[in-house]
């Protein structure tokens, strides 16, 4: 086991933190559903109409290129809606679910492939590179799975396992059928697991540490050609159940944090659920509520949904001060920042209060440093995102384009003077890569 | 601050496109984003921004030169009653003096520069942006007092134009702004920008500080002295012909730009700068250890034929723009080196280029202004050098399997 240390990062340490780990129940959810944008690399092609029923770990549409690849129902019940956007674009399958515990059962003495495929656990793995669903055809180098969260307010994987612990061994035993490298686990200092036949390192430093990207980047980084898949250690806890007990498991742990949330805490929901069932009637008027961390969760509406990886939602003010007054000259402490052109700093290391104003025009990158001291990788932050803004693959190549994600430049986002939206630029450009590539 | 709030908007469908003022919506947008923060919430990716912005980072470099300013506005006063015989005039005529005496200069730099970014803003449809503030003040810090105005506005107005607005404004352009600006006057109008009568102003300012010129009077600065120096031994004299030594530069009380002279004034700037983490204390470092280094080359070979070799090493950081320049020209995120290894690089060859102009170099007294410039384009090359070893690296994990 090796101690990696990171220095590069920032803990954001933001108002509403979970202090009592205890573990509620959310209220009944009337719906349930699935988004397809949440599977990233994934063109849906429905195989369940509306009116038609579907069972609890039933395929609702499966990829258009490779049709092997399934997403299927968090519950048993009714397709109640297809919801479709600009183009056709499907924006959510709803559910109406009918409260029977009808769930498929599959035969996991088959191809571990296609029991996983068939199963809806395959859409929840990612691959590097592009960050997308990885493709079947496909033999990892080594897999990934992340340990811990380090996102601001990030629930603690571990408890978010739940009952689940024991079906870790399992999984990696899975896992290692599916590739010929290694399966890495990365730990925070203090929560590691002893893990039979997994390479376990801990992570030692700020966010983003957790991230399956900066972890594989410091043990042994992505080069082009190679392909590795990354998971957290919830879906590989999951892939351990369905392999011994032959049912995927859509239960999951929640963590309802964020200053908005009058007491954030854990509660026990299903995938997919609304948002309603887990926060009550909140006033949605000023809120912001994020299915995920503040840094790369999705917006979603008072009456949406929760969203994949289905274990954090975050609400925030929207706008908490209106029309600030001549805000960049501010002295005040409360107007946070991480840089000491504020007076912020002073006050040491206290819970902050973030709304979500952008706080400044959109720039040309002025400063230098911000992207680099924000991402533990070796990696020339900014030198790459002027190579994806240009779309220049030869550089975008040679600077390390196939180890990133976009939550790898979340932090940097939240940092950059310029106020770019380095995500959005990052995964465009991956997406308009592998469009070039394939 | 509500009523002000309530008369923006009540004013704004007039800038608004159909409005009678439609021609200076960028203008009305610029104030509007100085008065208030923008409502505007985070559309993709990140959910919370920080909130430091351009307009921070850019009033924080301000702020940084606010010292050398005042100390400027006062150093002015200081020669001018030193040259007139009246050293003992008070701290307050002195300063006043300075200051009308260099507001002309500032307003002029600050109308002429914002005016055309102002427009460039409305043509391009775009956002008024901060990158001028800086540069505002900095060039009438760098400039020499007796420059007469429409100089000031040509050079600006030339500059904004050439060095920044044809290649996509702040952020975008290759040459430091204000330095260019220098540049352009030294080269177009050499005889006001150095010799005897540029740096002292002798004759009164909106009639304050009258009186004769000493007879013992001579305007050059130490550098300029040094430039036309013959003989073995160096002595330099102030304004009046009173001996000075390296203390009296380190405080700044010697002819020269406004802005420069005073190393303790520039020594506060550097840390408000390196304390914010605004400018880069890698680029001011070595700018620093770059001048020592050649500074003491050149002293081990000191020879009157290039009586500057003649100064020990820490002098020559102390005389002219060499520090000013460091600080406030080599750390400009924009033209500047943007890896850290290349910042090293960039920082300690502005030094030896500055010492080594200045030494060896008979037309050019003062060396910091063109090392800047020289390196400014050769940070991308250095980039490309230091990006390159990564690109290396990760070629070579690809080929060591």
């Amino acid at each position: 086991m090796a101690i990696i240390r990171l220095k590069k990062g920032y803990d954001l340490n933001l108002k509403g933190r979970i202090v009592d780990p205890a573990i509620g129940e959310a209220s009944t959810s009337e719906l349930y559903a699935i988004v397809p944008d949440d599977f990233t690399g994934l063109t849906p092609r429905m195989d369940k109409r509306e009116g038609e029923r579907v069972r609890a770990g039933e395929p609702l549409f499966h990829d258009k290129t490779y049709d092997q690849i399934k997403v299927t129902s968090p519950v048993s019940g009714v397709v109640k809606e297809v919801r479709r956007g600009l183009r056709r674009h499907i924006d959510a399958i709803v559910i109406a679910p009918d409260n029977q515990a009808n769930v498929v059962t599959h035969d996991t003495n088959g191809d571990v492939r296609s029991v996983l495929l068939e199963s809806g656990l395959w859409a929840m793995l990612r691959q590097r590179p592009y960050d997308i669903v990885p493709s079947p055809d496909v033999r990892p180098r080594d897999i990934v799975v992340t340990g811990f969260d380090s996102a601001p307010l990030a629930p603690d994987l571990l408890l978010v396992l739940g009952d689940d612990k024991q079906y870790i061994n399992k999984g990696v035993e899975v896992l290692h059928g599916l590739t010929d490298g290694n399966v890495y686990l990365g730990f925070k200092p203090g929560n590691e697991l002893e893990v039979d036949g997994a390479v376990v390192n801990t992570f030692r430093g700020p966010h983003p540490a957790g991230n399956a990207g900066v972890q594989l980047a410091n043990v042994k980084p992505v080069n082009k050609g190679e392909v590795v898949w990354t998971l957290d250690i919830v879906t590989l806890a999951r892939i351990g159940r369905l392999f011994s007990t032959g049912q995927v498991s859509h239960d999951t742990i929640v963590a309802l944090t964020g200053e908005c949330v009058d007491t954030p805490h854990y509660v026990r929901a299903t995938m997919g659920c609304q948002m309603r069932s887990l926060l009550g009637d909140l006033d949605p008027s000023d809120t912001r509520i994020i299915s995920g961390n503040v840094l790369s969760g999705y917006r979603v509406e008072a009456d949406g949904f929760l969203r994949a990886p289905y274990r954090h939602v975050t609400v925030i003010p929207e706008v908490a001060k209106p029309d600030e007054f001549m805000g960049w000259a501010s002295l005040c402490p409360s107007r946070f920042s991480i840089y000491r052109t504020f007076t912020s700093w002073l006050t040491g290391k206290r819970e902050v209060s973030m709304d979500a104003r952008v706080k400044g025009g959109e720039r040309a990158i002025v400063r230098t440093d911000e992207y680099d001291d924000m991402l533990p990788m070796d990696i020339y932050a900014e030198f790459l995102i002027k190579a994806i803004i240009t779309f220049d693959i030869d550089k975008m190549e040679q600077l390390g384009v196939y180890e990133i994600a976009p939550e790898d430049f979340a932090l940097a986002e939240y940092a950059c003077t310029s106020k770019l939206e380095l995500q959005r630029i990052v995964r465009e450009g991956l997406d308009r890569l592998r469009n070039e590539m394939c | 601050m509500k009523a002000l709030r309530k008369y923006m908007d009540k004013v704004k469908p007039q800038f608004m496109p159909g409005g009678r003022l439609q021609k200076l919506q960028s203008v009305y947008d610029g104030m509007e984003t100085f008065l208030f923060t923008p409502n505007t919430t985070s559309q993709s990716g990140a959910h919370i921004h920080d909130g430091n912005d351009l307009k921070r980072t850019m009033i924080t470099v301000v702020v940084a030169l606010l010292p050398c300013l005042l100390f400027g506005m006062y150093n002015i006063g200081y020669q001018h009653y030193l040259s007139i015989g009246q050293a003992d005039a008070s701290f307050w005529s002195m300063f006043v003096y300075g200051l009308v005496a260099m507001l002309p200069c500032i307003v002029v730099s600050y109308a002429v520069g914002l005016g055309i970014e102002f427009i460039g803003a409305q043509i391009h449809h775009k956002e008024i942006q901060e990158g001028f503030l800086v540069s505002g003040i900095l060039i009438p810090l760098i400039v020499p007092i007796n420059t007469p105005l429409w100089m000031v506005a040509v050079a600006t107005a030339f500059v904004v134009i050439f060095a920044k607005e044809v290649f996509g404004g702040t952020g975008m352009n290759i040459f430091n702004v204000a330095l260019v600006t220098r540049a352009f006057l030294f080269f177009a109008y050499p005889s006001h920008m150095s010799g005897d009568k540029a740096f002292v102003k002798t004759d009164t300012a909106f009639g304050l500080g009258d009186g004769t010129v000493a007879d013992t009077f001579t305007g050059a600065t130490p550098l300029g002295q040094i430039a036309t120096h013959v003989g073995d031994t160096l002595q330099l004299n102030n304004v009046v012909g009173e001996p000075i030594s390296t203390c009296d530069a380190f405080m700044g009380l010697i002819a020269g730009s406004p802005g420069e002279t005073s190393m303790v004034a520039i020594l506060i700037g550097a840390a408000i700068l390196l304390l914010t983490g605004v400018a880069s204390w890698r680029i001011m470092c070595s700018v620093f250890a770059g001048g020592l280094a050649m500074g003491a080359l050149v002293h081990a070979f000191a020879t009157p034929a290039y009586a500057a070799s003649l100064l020990d090493p820490l002098s020559q950081l102390c005389y002219g723009g060499f520090a000013f320049a460091a600080v406030f020209m080599a750390t400009d995120p924009v033209t500047g080196a943007r890896t850290h290894i290349g910042q090293y690089v960039y920082g300690f060859l502005i030094g030896v280029f500055a010492i080594l102009i200045r030494v060896y170099n008979g037309g050019y007294p003062e060396g910091a202004m063109l090392a800047v410039l020289l390196m400014n384009a050769f940070a991308p090359l250095i980039d490309h050098c230091v990006v390159s070893f990564n690109i290396k690296r990760r070629l070579g994990r690809v080929a060591a399997k």
